[in-house]
């Protein structure tokens, strides 16, 4: 019984945040960078679109600037690695708080409501079916069609060339590609997925709040080996497609914890845990079989 | 005399300088290479030969001294613009492939070494046809596996494709650094002859670094021994035909590390 109650609000959660593992996945498992700036960039997209549809924006170019807001982020993370050499987790952990003060300035306060503002999910209100049909389709519709043309992506000529630049860094340089491009461009496709991801959330749940990025990594993270465990990650296909399934199964999961007693303010610490456990177990057992293959950490 | 694809005057390069670890890995190296000069490298540990391939290929900028390759000065030239110019195949079989990625992207990566990589679909119907045809050449059954990651085959299949992939796009400059020295005699034994093999159909100017004197002396038109940085001996057609593993020895013994004449003593059973 309460799987099946928690079952629509996992598919909400899981597939609006699919676009956030999503882009984890293309930043630590394509690019093989530890890309923290995720903290910052998803609200990013939250903040921009919030002030832009209070600002009366039509709330659909809203989103398209704010996913346009979360590639600028994005980039400018490579850029610090690349350019000034600043070491990856450093370039990201630096955006991430310059991006904090940046989200405040955006949305000029703490958070912005949209209860009264039309969104792109306002035509649902008037239906007359629960409202979790229309937003479920229509998460389920984007990640769908985002999934699908990552896929295409990194099939392409260029895509190759920057799952190379993940893969073996020395070898597509010495093939002609200018790897550093390739990871400022990688990093602000990451982001700019992120954001959209957040400026979507946050016309769902009707705000943006400046804290709404707190712990994305990790849980993008436990989505991903959540995911990876459950479909082996042999192909760009399966890669992404772990994505997506482990971001239900871990929301999945987590609602589950909420329902059995787990208090919400626990909540990241024990997603903290779940990532520790996953990477860490295999160590401890002394054995590197059967170890989570995670690129990037 | 055919026309001049490499040259290198004066070109230095050293390493920590203005401290007391100051090492000049190379040291005025003047050099020409000729279209078509298949030229294999010698020298000990620390003579400067990766330096120089490195330097040619943009990996390392010189301290001094020029380098042109095709007419053109190249000697500030990124690594990465170098690709249009120049191949190069590693030591080590997995600096040249992408693990993770099938042998039919790995193959398509190359293709399109040195050129614009745009959003067309990478790996088509026409491109993995040729590929087929094409490894059917190395006799490995790569033909048939062209959907798995390269990290699934051995040492020496991954050095044969690198191989392969450096001569997709022929390159005017290859560049082979100690190529065969992490596989088993047999297996290196093997992708020397096929190197050889490309070189000659191709008609490739190759730079080959080699611990093997034996190598050195029986494949190429020209060889060069670098010592600490300077090119110590330069020989070619006849005169480099001519010249016997004892010979080098007798004359430059006292120059070349334990490890270079090691390497040849046994080679006279190959």
């Amino acid at each position: 019984m309460i799987i099946l109650s928690i079952l629509p609000i996992s598919l909400e959660q899981g597939l609006a945040y699919a676009l956030v593992a999503l882009g984890i996945t293309l930043a630590f498992r394509v690019l093989a960078f530890p890309d923290l700036t995720v903290d910052g960039s998803f609200p990013l997209g939250g903040a921009v679109a919030a002030r832009l549809i209070f600002e009366g924006v039509d709330p659909t170019l809203s989103a398209a600037v704010a996913t346009l807001a979360g590639f600028v982020a994005g980039s400018m993370t490579g850029l610090l690695n690349t350019r000034l050499k600043i070491n990856s987790l450093l370039a990201g952990i630096l955006m991430m708080t310059i991006l904090y003060s940046v989200n405040l300035r955006i949305m000029g306060r703490a958070n912005i409501q949209l209860l009264d503002r039309p969104t792109m999910f306002t035509f649902m209100e008037n239906m007359d079916i629960s409202r979790y049909v229309p937003v479920i389709i229509f998460f389920f519709l984007v990640t769908l069609v985002i999934k699908a043309l990552l896929d295409i992506f990194l099939h392409t000529e260029y895509g190759l060339a920057l799952r190379a630049t993940g893969n073996n860094e020395d070898m597509i340089r010495s093939l002609g590609v200018n790897t550093d491009n390739a990871t400022v461009f990688g990093l602000g496709l990451s982001n700019a997925l992120v954001a959209l991801s957040g400026t979507l959330i946050a016309q769902d749940q009707g705000f943006a709040d400046v804290g709404m990025g707190i712990g994305m990594i990790v849980a993008g993270l436990a989505s991903i080996i959540i995911g990876e465990a459950m479909i082996k990650p042999n192909t760009v296909f399966r890669l992404t497609l772990a994505a997506v399934f482990g971001s239900f199964l871990y929301r999945f999961i987590i609602s589950l914890g909420l329902r059995m007693g787990l208090a919400p303010t626990d909540l990241k610490m024990a997603t903290g845990f779940m990532v520790i456990l996953a990477l860490g177990i295999p160590a401890l057992k002394k054995s590197r079989e059967g170890k989570i293959h995670l690129r990037g950490i | 005399m055919a026309a001049k694809i490499l040259v290198l005057e004066g070109v230095t390069k050293k390493f920590n300088a203005g401290t007391l670890d100051e090492k000049r890995a190379l040291d005025h190296i003047d050099l020409e290479v000729a279209q078509g000069d298949f030229i294999t490298i010698i020298g000990s540990n620390g003579a400067g030969k990766s330096t120089l391939l490195n330097i040619i290929a943009g990996t390392y900028l010189p301290d001094d001294g020029r380098i042109m390759i095709a007419d053109r000065d190249v000697t500030h030239a990124p690594e990465h613009q170098m690709a249009r110019y120049i191949a190069r195949v590693f030591q080590s079989p997995t600096m040249g492939t992408a693990a993770d990625m099938t042998i039919e992207e790995n193959l398509s990566i190359a293709e399109l070494r040195g050129k614009r990589r745009g959003l067309r679909w990478a790996v088509t119907q026409v491109r993995r046809k040729r590929y087929r045809e094409i490894l059917k050449v190395l006799d490995l059954g790569l033909e048939d596996r062209l959907k798995q990651p390269v990290g699934l085959l051995s040492g020496g299949q991954r050095q044969s494709m690198t191989l392969l992939m450096a001569t997709l796009t022929l390159p005017k400059l290859l560049l082979l650094d100690e190529h065969t020295a992490a596989l088993d005699p047999r297996t290196a034994a093997k992708v020397i002859e096929l190197t050889d093999t490309m070189v000659t159909q191709h008609q490739l100017t190759t730079l080959m670094i080699t611990h093997n004197m034996n190598q050195a002396l029986r494949y190429g038109n020209r060889m060069i021994m670098l010592h600490q940085g300077r090119i110590q001996i330069d020989v070619q057609g006849d005169e480099k035909r001519q010249l016997t593993v004892r010979e080098v020895i007798d004359k430059f013994g006292t120059t070349l590390k334990d490890e270079t004449l090691l390497a040849c003593e046994p080679a006279s059973s190959s």
